[in-house]
């Protein structure tokens, strides 16, 4: 095994440690999609033809859920920037890369957690369950929580230990993102300029794919369209992350 | 722990385990430029006890994240385990252990498992990880809290954990930034005694930064005192202390008195006298053993003291002496030790 596969790995399973001992954290942390999901659901108008208004809001929660569990990830990187612990993995001969990427790496994890607990969460109610078109998609956020993921912790190394720069930027960014792509209410029908973002926000595809795949349905170039925004998050993300790694000290 | 020890065989520098040649870091916030360590030339040989010792802010951290790779020097250059601290930083990351002046073990994390990690990222098997994490556990008296939640652990129980992370990998040089600080004094004897006993027992060069005077004097072999990011003195504690010669306070009935006994005393030869009012202070070599014949010659002349104290010098004193100022100023958490009267004293 290469150096760095072996600290990623290494890296890795050390985020994980606390995900595994402490599996309610998880659940935690997906509160606020869950009280959407609560408050929303029953105002959701009914839809033409036998089509359940959930089936529709479901997965754009789930993406909901990926953006937010990925992009607070960085809190715990600026923690441990502010304990001491992220300045003795700098001095340990780990790699710089492997130390973003094993920590992007580990966000899957807890997304995976999350998506099932919402789909668990629906089933009993007015919402079809495609087990294939759900696991489809959760390859397809995977991608997408790597690069939030990333890009959390280059804002938190950014935000060099300031917790209120790191909270203000991730707060700025979260809302808009959601809206754009089109989450909580369909952006068709916006004004223009609405909709040019939404179209320049990779996080519209991600949630256009989810959705496609979660109905049973396999539009090939939904999916694909899908599978490439969340590679472009995943990328930048990788990117960015691994150059504000490398500047950490 | 000895033996794993002796089966690590990569001993193989032969050099000084510190070199620094005009080591310098300037920072610039705001326009302003902190000249926080200004040229440094530095050798420490390997198995050496080292500490730094200086006031806040006078550059000890800054000099050993630049040692231990954290941040590039401005100018100058310095090898550790003989590797270049910007050429081959993965070599002197794989030869050394940091204890830095926070916590190295994560907060959400089992101290064990910390461990653990640890020795995989220094390259050991997994089992060899466990093992290793095992012989710390037992050697550094964490076996009560080895499986708890690092947050849930005291200061000294952390402070032992983060010392085992910077000794998974047996390095050759182990740097520890006030590893002490934030201890109660009886912690910090304890630690002070276990690094003392890890010094001993593995040979491995230690630095160490304190800005506690009776650390450096107690643990160190040799004490670098730092002030404005230059080094000010350099040599063993009882050498730099033996320079500056006793402090004999003698009392007297009357201020009348005491000059008389000043004049009485000029003759004692490299002494400095100070006459306070009713109080006289005699700085000289080897005070302690003078004081009984000082004592018959000033009751022969008639001037008595009523009250004696001979103080050893610390490495306070010999702060004052280079600096003009008391390392104690800076200090908040210590006894009052009555080293204001002595930095008036020299000050004046
Ligand atoms: N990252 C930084 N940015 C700006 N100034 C710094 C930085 N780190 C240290 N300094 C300054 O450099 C000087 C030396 O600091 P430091 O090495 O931490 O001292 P010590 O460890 O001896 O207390 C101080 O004046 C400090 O304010
Ligand atoms: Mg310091």
């Amino acid at each position: 095994m290469s150096t760095f596969v072996q600290d990623t790995v290494n890296v890795m399973n050390r985020e994980l440690k606390p995900v595994w001992r402490e599996p309610m954290a998880v659940v935690f942390a997906m509160i606020q999609p869950l009280v959407f999901l609560g408050l929303f659901a029953p105002l959701l108008p009914e839809m033409a033809a036998g089509d359940s208004a959930l089936q529709w809001f479901v997965p754009g929660i789930v993406a909901m859920t990926a953006l937010m569990g990925a992009s607070f990830t960085g809190a715990n990187l600026m923690e441990e920037m502010q304990s001491g612990s992220h300045e003795r993995q700098l001095v340990s001969p780990l790699g710089r890369p492997a130390l973003l990427v094993g920590r992007a790496l580990k966000e899957v994890v807890p997304m995976l957690m999350q998506v099932a607990i919402i789909v668990l969460v629906v089933t009993p109610f007015s919402f079809d369950l495609h087990l294939g078109g759900v696991l489809a998609a959760a390859l397809v956020l995977s991608l997408f929580s790597i690069g939030i993921g990333a890009l959390s912790f280059a804002l938190a190394l950014a935000s060099k230990g300031e917790d209120w720069m790191f909270w203000t930027i991730q707060q700025t960014l979260l809302f808009p993102a959601l809206l754009t792509a089109g989450v909580l209410l369909p952006v068709d029908g916006a004004p223009r300029w609405l909709e040019v973002v939404s179209m320049l926000n990779p996080m519209t595809y991600v949630v256009d794919a989810t959705r496609a795949l979660f109905a049973g349905t396999f539009p090939v170039d939904v999916v694909a369209q899908g599978v490439l925004g969340a590679g472009i998050v995943a990328a930048l993300g990788l990117a960015v992350g691994v150059r504000a790694m490398r500047r950490s000290s | 722990m000895a033996p794993y020890r002796r089966a690590m065989t990569y001993h193989h520098h032969t050099g000084p385990a510190i070199v620094t040649r005009g080591l310098t870091r300037h920072f610039t916030s705001r326009k302003q430029t902190v000249e926080a360590v200004q040229g440094l030339d530095l050798e420490i040989g390997q198995g050496e006890l080292v500490a730094f010792l200086g006031p806040n802010g006078a550059g000890k951290s800054t000099t050993l994240r630049m040692l231990t790779t954290l941040i590039p020097p401005t100018a100058g250059s310095a090898s550790v385990a003989g590797h270049d601290v910007v050429t081959a930083q993965r070599d002197v990351r794989r030869a050394i252990g940091f204890v830095g002046q926070g916590n190295g073990a994560g907060h959400r994390q089992l101290g064990r498992d910390e461990l653990i990690s640890q020795g995989r990222a220094h390259g050991l098997s997994r089992a060899d990880a466990r093992r290793r994490a095992a012989e710390l556990v037992e050697d550094l008296d964490l076996a009560a809290v080895a499986d708890r939640k690092v947050s849930s652990l005291s200061g000294g129980q952390r402070r032992r954990l983060d010392i085992a992370m910077g000794l998974v990998h047996l390095p050759r040089v182990l740097f520890l930034d006030e590893p002490s600080t934030g201890l109660d004094p009886q912690n910090r004897a304890n630690l002070q005694e276990l690094i003392r006993r890890l010094h001993a027992e593995s040979g491995s060069t230690v630095v160490l930064t304190t800005h506690y005077l009776e650390e450096a004097d107690a643990l160190a072999g040799r004490v670098v005192v730092v002030d404005h990011g230059r080094v000010i003195a350099d040599d063993t504690a009882a050498r730099l202390k033996s320079g500056l010669g006793d402090l004999v306070r003698l009392g007297f009935g009357s201020p009348g008195d005491a000059a008389r006994a000043a004049a009485r005393l000029e003759r004692v030869p490299d002494a400095r006298i100070e006459v306070d009012g009713p109080s006289l202070d005699l700085r000289v070599k080897d005070g302690s053993a003078l004081v009984g014949e000082l004592l018959a010659d000033l009751t022969a002349d008639g001037v008595p003291p009523s009250r004696v104290e001979v103080a050893r010098p610390t490495l306070d004193d010999v702060f004052l002496d280079l600096t003009g100022r008391s390392l104690r100023e800076t200090q908040s958490t210590d006894s009052p030790t009555g080293s204001t009267e002595i930095e008036s004293e020299v000050a004046a």
